[in-house]
C-alpha cells in the first residue's frame, strides 16, 4: 500500500481515514507497489497460508497482521451441475458466501479490512450505513474485537437482519427513510464525529477487502479466470472490485491473461445501473427503490459510474428481474444446488438465467455466479410462498393415507 | 439571509471551517454563485466545466436529492437547508 489516489483527477493523500477528493469529490482508492508485490506473491506462498481471506494479505490494505477477522473468507466455490442443466449452460459455478464467517455474506471480507485498517489507526468506535448485510457484520467483528459499534439502518428491514445486528450488543439506531437516506445521514455524521465509518471515511480500505472474492474464485478454479461472471449490484462496488481482482492476478503473472465478461445484476425495482446499461449510457439516473431484494436497494449506487464502464470494458451485460422472479431464482438455488440464498442471491440466478436466454452468456460457456449472502436472513421475502408443513397425527395409517393420496394426485 | 447550507467535512479548508453558511440565493444555481463569490474556489469543486453538479457530488434541499426536484434550477425558500453531500458506498 503506497497512497490513497483519486479515481477522477489522479491527486495522490496519505493513507488516513478519508474517501473523497477535496478538489471534485471523486472516491479514493488505494495504490499498491505492484512490483515490489510480484516478486513476493507467488502461487506457492498462498497456497501455503491458512485458508481463509488473508492468504492474500499482499494485496488487501492494512500495514501489519490482520487483528480483526482472522477467519473469514475462503467460501466454497460449488460446480452446479443441476442448476446448470436448468439453466441450460454447460458449466456453472456458485461462489457460496452464503457460509462467509462470521455474519454469512461477502461484507465479512470487506470488515474484516476496514476494522483491521482502523485499529491499526488508533480508532475505538466502528461504524455503517448498512442495508443489513454490513450492519450485521460490523456488529459480529466489532463485538469480537472489542469495538464499540454504532449501526445505522432503514428501519423497515427484514427482523432477521435487525436481530442479527442486535444480538452482538451495537447500537442499532433505524432511520425511517430508505437507504439512500441514511447513507445521506451517515455522511453528516461521520464529518461531525470522529468515528471510523466503514463505509464513509475508511471505504478506500473496506471496498479493497472484496476483491478476494475474486481471487478465491481464480485460485479455486486452478488458477483461471472464468469467462463469465455475474455480479449483484446495490452500489456497484462488489462488480468493480471483481474486475480489479482478475486484473492484478493477470498483473502478477498469477493466472494466464484471458478474455473476461463481468455482468452486473438488479432488482427491477431498483435498477438504476442495469437500466443505464441496457440503455447504453455511461451515467444512470437515480431511482426510489421499491423491491424486496432490500440489500440492493440503493437508488444512488456510488459506483454507479465504474460499474457501468466494467460492463462496457469486459462486454458484460446488465439485466433486471422482478420480485416473483427473484423469489423463483431463491427457490431453483435451492432446489437444485442445497443452497438457500437471500434475496440477492434470487436477484443473480434470475439475471443469470435471463442472460443465458438471451445468449448473453453464450450456452457452451462457462459461468461463475457471486452468491452474496444467506437466505436465512430474508425469511420475510418468502412469507407466504411456500405453501405449509402437510399435518397429521403421529399414525402410520394417516401417513399411509398421505402417501396414497400423492400417488392418485400424480 | 435564512437559506442555510451544510459544507461537507472536504470543503471547510475553503469556508474558514465554517460548518454551516447562510445564503439568500433563489435556486440553488444562485446558491452556488454566491459561495462562490464568498468563498472563491469553491464552485469548481461542485461543478464541472460544462456547468453540471459533478458526478460525485449529491446535493439535497430538505432532505430531497435535486436531482429528483429541478437539479440547479430547484427553487430555495426561506428556511430550506441544503446538504452537499459526496457519493458513498454500498452496504
Amino acid at each position: 500500500m503506497r497512497a490513497l489516489k483519486c479515481r477522477e483527477c489522479g491527486r495522490e493523500y496519505p493513507l488516513t481515514a478519508n474517501h473523497v477528493c477535496e478538489f471534485d469529490f471523486g472516491p479514493l482508492e488505494v495504490v499498491y507497489d505492484y512490483e515490489r508485490i510480484k516478486h513476493s506473491l507467488t502461487r506457492e506462498m498462498i497456497q501455503s497460508r491458512p485458508k481463509a481471506m488473508w492468504r492474500y494479505r499482499e494485496l488487501l490494505p492494512i500495514v501489519g497482521e490482520p487483528t480483526v477477522g482472522k477467519q473469514v473468507g475462503f467460501t466454497p466455490l460449488v460446480k452446479a451441475e443441476r442448476l446448470a442443466k436448468r439453466l441450460g449452460i454447460r458449466e456453472l459455478w456458485i461462489k457460496n458466501d452464503t457460509v462467509n464467517y462470521p455474519s454469512l455474506s461477502f461484507k465479512d471480507r470487506v470488515v474484516s479490512v476496514a476494522l483491521s485498517r482502523a485499529k491499526e489507526l488508533g480508532f475505538d468506535t466502528v461504524a455503517c450505513a448498512s442495508t443489513g448485510n454490513l450492519a450485521n457484520s460490523v456488529a459480529a467483528n466489532a463485538a469480537s474485537a472489542g469495538l464499540r459499534a454504532y449501526v445505522f439502518i432503514p428501519s423497515d428491514l427484514e427482523q432477521g437482519k435487525i436481530m442479527n445486528s442486535l444480538i452482538y450488543g451495537a447500537n442499532v439506531i433505524g432511520i425511517k427513510g430508505h437507504y439512500d437516506e441514511v447513507n445521506r445521514l451517515c455522511a453528516e455524521i461521520a464529518g461531525k464525529f470522529g468515528w471510523a465509518f466503514v463505509n464513509v471515511n475508511m471505504r478506500p480500505y473496506y471496498a479493497e477487502g472484496s476483491k478476494s472474492m475474486g481471487y478465491e474464485i481464480m485460485e479455486q478454479l486452478d488458477w483461471q479466470v472464468p469467462k463469465h461472471t455475474v455480479v449483484c449490484m446495490a452500489s456497484g462496488s462488489l462488480l468493480t472490485k471483481i474486475q480489479k481482482s482478475y486484473q492484478e492476478f493477470t498483473k502478477l503473472g498469477l493466472v494466464d491473461e484471458t478474455e473476461f465478461l463481468i455482468h452486473g445484476a438488479q432488482a427491477t425495482g431498483c435498477s438504476p445501473i442495469s437500466t443505464a446499461q441496457k440503455a447504453g449510457l455511461d451515467f444512470f439516473k437515480p431511482v426510489k427503490p421499491n423491491t424486496i431484494a432490500k440489500s440492493l436497494a440503493i437508488g444512488t449506487p456510488a459506483d454507479g459510474f465504474y460499474a457501468l464502464k466494467v460492463m462496457k470494458e469486459t462486454g458484460g451485460s446488465a439485466e433486471d428481474v422482478s420480485d416473483d422472479e427473484i423469489r423463483d431464482g431463491i427457490r431453483l438455488l435451492a432446489e437444485c444446488e442445497g443452497i438457500f440464498a437471500e434475496t440477492a442471491g434470487g436477484v443473480t440466478v434470475g439475471v443469470a438465467k435471463k442472460l443465458i436466454a438471451s445468449g448473453k452468456i453464450p450456452a457452451n460457456d462457462s459461468a461463475v455466479l457471486c452468491i452474496t449472502g444467506n437466505g436465512l436472513k430474508t425469511l420475510d421475502a418468502l412469507n407466504g410462498t411456500l405453501g405449509h408443513p402437510r399435518e397429521i397425527k403421529p399414525s402410520l395409517r394417516e401417513f399411509e393415507a398421505l402417501v396414497a393420496n400423492e400417488v392418485k394426485a400424480n | 439571509m435564512a437559506k442555510k447550507i451544510r459544507i461537507p467535512t472536504p470543503l471547510r479548508k475553503l469556508t474558514n471551517n465554517e460548518e454551516v453558511v447562510e445564503v439568500d440565493g433563489a435556486t440553488i444555481g444562485d446558491a452556488i454563485t454566491e459561495l462562490q463569490s464568498r468563498f472563491p474556489g469553491i464552485k469548481e469543486r461542485l461543478v464541472d466545466e460544462k456547468g453540471e453538479v459533478r458526478r460525485f457530488v449529491n446535493v439535497y434541499v430538505n432532505e430531497e436529492d435535486i436531482r429528483f426536484l429541478q437539479n440547479q434550477a430547484t427553487p430555495l425558500k426561506d428556511g430550506d437547508e441544503v446538504s452537499i453531500i459526496p457519493a458513498i458506498a454500498g452496504g
